[in-house]
C-alpha cells in the first residue's frame, strides 16, 4: 500500500483486554494519550480498533483518553485472540478507512498481529518503540537496539500506514478534562474457523517462570543476603511483583537459585525497567550484566558499596529488616 | 515430513563494548548462531530422531553466514541454503520476510517452518510472523516448547501476558521458539564437524528465488532508520541512610511511580 500517500489520514491505537482478566490493558490508553498528541502535529483523528465481545463497556475509557473514532468489531466468535482472523479484519479495515499511523501495543498479542497486517499490506512496521513523534509530518518511531546499547529513530517515507509497536508501561496515560463524545463505526466480522485451537490458557506464577533477561522487573539477590528466612521473604517478594529472581554468581555456587538466574559475566545479561538489588555490593562482573536497566534500585548495608554509583535510588540499611517490611506495606495498600 | 529453519548469524550483543563517544566497537566482537535459532533447530532436530523428518536450514546474510549453517548440518541437519547477494544487504525485516518466504517456496515442500523468536542484535520478533504473512499460512509466535502429536498436528506452549497458552494447530504452520532457561543448547563434536562438510550447502542470488529486486535491500525495505545515537546516560542517584521501615516505604513508593506497585 504505497501510492498516494495523500489519501492516508487519522492515527489508528489496537486496544487489547486482558484475556483472563478481562479488563483493557494499560498500554490501550497509553497508546491513545500517545495517539492524541500525535494527532495535533498530524491535524488528524484518532481511532481506536477493538475486537472482542462485549466492547462496549471500555468506551468511556477510550473517550476519556483522546479517542475520536471508534471502531467496534463485536461477535461472539472472537473468544480468543486468533492471529489470522485479527489480521484479516485490520486489513479489511486498513484499505477501507486508510489510517495514516497505526500503533499497536508491544505485548505478545501486538508483536503477533502487527507484522503480520505488515507483511500483507507491504508496509513498515517498527517493533518494540520507546517513543513516538512527528517530524516533517512522518511517524518518527524511536527503539532501543543491539541489546539496548544503541538507540535508533526510524521512519517509513514511501509506505502508509506507518506501524510501530510501543513498549508498555513507558508512555503516559493523560486523561482529558473534557472528552468529546466519540464517533462509533461498527463493522461486521465473523471469526472463520482458525488452524490454530486454545487448548488451555493459564497464569503463570510469575517468580517461578520468568527469565530474567525477559523480565520487566527484576529482584537479584547477593552475598549480604544470608539467611533463608530473608530469601524466602524476597522470594514472595518477587511473586508479589511479578518480578523475575536475579542472582550474583556466590548465591548461584551455593546453590540458592539456579544457574540461568546469573547475571553478569557469565550469567545472563538484563535490561529490565525495573533492578531492585538486595546485599549486592556491584563487582564489575555483576553490574557489567545489569548497568543497563532503566531504573535501579540497591540496598546495602554498606554505604560505600560500588552498586550505589549506578543506583538512581540507593539505600544504605539491613536487607533482613527491609525486605519483609515491604511486603508488609505493600500487603496493606491492597 | 518435511522441516525448515530459520537460521540467523549474529554478533554477540552481550561481548559489545562502547567507544568513548558511545558509539559500539563492533571489532573482534564474536558472531554466534542467534540463540532462539538455535533452539529452533535443536527443536526440529529433536522431531527429525523421532519421526526421521527431513532439516533443511536457511538463512540471508554475508559469506560468513555459511558458518551457522555448517554448525546446522554438523548438528544434523541434511540441506542447508544461504540467500547471500549485495542485492539482499540492508533489507528490513519486510523485505528479508519477502527474500525468506521467496527461498521457502523454492525449497518447498515443507509442513513445518520454525524460527527463533527474535534476533539478540535485533530484537524486533518480526520476521518469524512476517514471511508466515507473507507464505499465507498460520503462525504461533513466542513458543517455549513444541510437540508433535500426530503427522499433521501440533501443540505448542505460547507465552502470553502473565501465563501461557497451549495450543494445537494443523500443519503447515510456521512457530517461533524463544529459549526455555533450563535448556542446553547443543553443539556438534568434531567427528560431526568433520563428516558435515560433505553436506549440501547451496548459495542463492535473486535469482535462484526469483525475487522481485526492488523489494529487496534498503531500496525495497518500507522502513529506514534516519538517526542513530547512544542511549541517555543514567545520572548517579541519591544514597539515603534510613530506619528499615522508611527504606521500605520509600522503596513502596518508587515502585508506586513506577506502575510496579498498583
Amino acid at each position: 500500500m504505497s501510492n498516494n500517500l495523500e489519501s492516508y489520514k487519522d492515527i489508528w491505537v489496537i486496544a487489547e483486554v486482558d484475556e483472563i482478566t478481562k479488563k483493557l490493558r494499560s498500554i490501550t490508553l497509553e497508546l491513545l494519550s500517545a495517539a492524541k498528541k500525535l494527532s495535533q502535529d498530524l491535524r488528524c483523528k484518532v481511532g481506536i480498533v477493538i475486537i472482542g465481545q462485549d466492547n462496549k463497556k471500555y468506551f468511556e475509557e477510550f473517550a476519556k483518553y483522546g479517542a475520536d473514532i471508534i471502531y467496534n468489531i463485536e461477535d461472539s466468535s472472537f473468544t480468543h485472540y486468533d492471529s489470522q482472523n485479527y489480521a484479516q479484519i485490520l486489513i479489511a479495515l486498513t484499505k477501507k478507512y486508510k489510517p495514516e499511523a497505526i500503533l499497536y501495543p508491544s505485548t505478545y498479542m501486538g508483536r503477533d498481529l502487527a507484522p503480520r497486517v505488515a507483511s500483507k499490506l507491504s508496509c513498515g512496521l517498527t517493533a518494540d518503540c520507546t517513543a513516538v513523534s512527528v517530524k516533517e509530518g512522518k511517524l518518527v518511531q524511536s527503539r532501543p537496539a543491539f541489546g539496548g546499547n544503541i538507540m535508533a529513530d526510524i521512519i517509513c517515507p514511501d509506505t502508509r500506514p506507518q506501524m510501530a509497536s510501543v513498549r508498555p508501561n513507558i508512555l503516559p496515560k493523560i486523561a482529558l478534562e473534557n472528552p468529546s463524545k466519540p464517533q462509533i463505526i461498527e463493522e461486521h466480522f465473523k471469526a472463520v474457523p482458525s488452524k490454530v485451537r486454545v487448548i488451555k490458557t493459564q497464569k503463570d506464577k510469575a517468580s517461578e517462570v520468568l527469565k530474567p533477561e525477559e523480565a520487566d522487573i527484576v529482584i537479584a539477590v547477593g552475598r549480604g543476603v544470608k539467611d533463608q528466612k530473608t530469601f524466602a521473604f524476597i522470594k514472595e517478594l518477587a511473586a508479589e511483583l511479578g518480578a523475575a529472581l536475579g542472582a550474583t554468581r556466590p548465591i548461584v555456587e551455593n546453590g540458592l537459585l539456579g544457574k540461568n538466574h546469573q547475571i553478569g559475566q557469565s550469567g545472563v545479561s538484563v535490561k529490565p525497567k525495573v533492578y531492585i538489588s538486595f546485599g549486592i555490593s556491584g563487582a564489575l562482573q555483576h553490574t557489567i550484566g545489569m548497568h543497563n536497566s532503566d531504573l535501579i534500585i540497591a540496598v546495602n548495608s554498606d554505604g560505600k558499596a560500588p552498586i550505589f554509583n549506578i543506583s538512581q535510588y540507593g539505600f544504605v540499611a539491613d536487607v533482613k529488616k527491609v525486605v519483609p517490611q515491604i511486603l508488609q506495606q505493600i500487603n496493606k495498600l491492597k | 515430513m518435511d522441516i525448515i529453519v530459520c537460521l540467523k548469524q549474529v554478533p554477540n550483543t552481550a561481548k559489545v563494548k562502547m567507544n568513548q563517544d558511545g558509539t559500539l566497537l563492533r571489532a573482534g566482537v564474536p558472531s554466534i548462531l542467534n540463540p532462539c535459532d538455535h533452539f529452533a533447530l535443536a527443536k526440529a532436530l529433536e522431531i527429525k530422531k523421532k519421526t526421521g523428518a527431513k532439516v533443511k536450514v536457511l538463512s540471508m546474510g554475508p559469506s560468513q553466514a555459511a558458518e551457522v549453517l555448517r554448525l546446522a548440518l554438523a548438528l544434523g541437519a541434511d540441506e542447508a541454503y544461504l540467500l547471500c547477494d549485495k542485492a539482499f544487504a540492508g533489507s528490513d525485516t519486510w523485505a528479508t520476510a519477502y527474500a525468506l518466504s521467496r527461498a521457502v517456496k523454492k525449497i518447498a515442500p515443507f509442513n513445518l517452518i520454525l524460527c527463533g523468536q527474535m534476533a539478540i542484535d535485533g530484537d524486533t520478533a518480526q520476521t518469524g510472523p512476517e514471511i508466515a504473512g507473507q507464505l499465507n499460512i498460520p503462525q504461533i509466535t513466542f513458543c517455549t516448547d513444541i510437540e508433535l502429536k500426530q503427522k499433521d498436528t501440533l501443540l505448542a506452549t505460547k507465552l502470553i501476558e502473565g501465563g501461557h497458552q497451549i495450543l494445537e494447530v494443523s500443519l503447515p504452520v510456521l512457530i517461533t521458539l524463544t529459549t526455555p532457561h533450563n535448556f542446553a543448547l547443543p553443539y556438534p563434536n568434531f567427528k560431526a564437524i568433520f563428516e558435515a562438510q560433505q553436506k549440501p550447502l547451496f548459495t542463492w542470488t535473486p535469482n535462484d528465488i526469483e525475487a522481485d529486486v526492488s523489494k529487496l535491500g534498503i531500496s525495497g525495505s518500507p522502513t529506514r532508520v534516519v538517526k542513530i545515537y547512544p542511549p541517555a546516560p543514567k545520572q548517579k542517584g541519591q544514597v539515603l541512610t534510613l530506619s528499615a521501615e522508611e527504606t521500605a516505604a520509600k522503596i513502596v513508593k518508587i515502585l508506586q511511580e513506577h506502575k510496579v506497585v498498583k
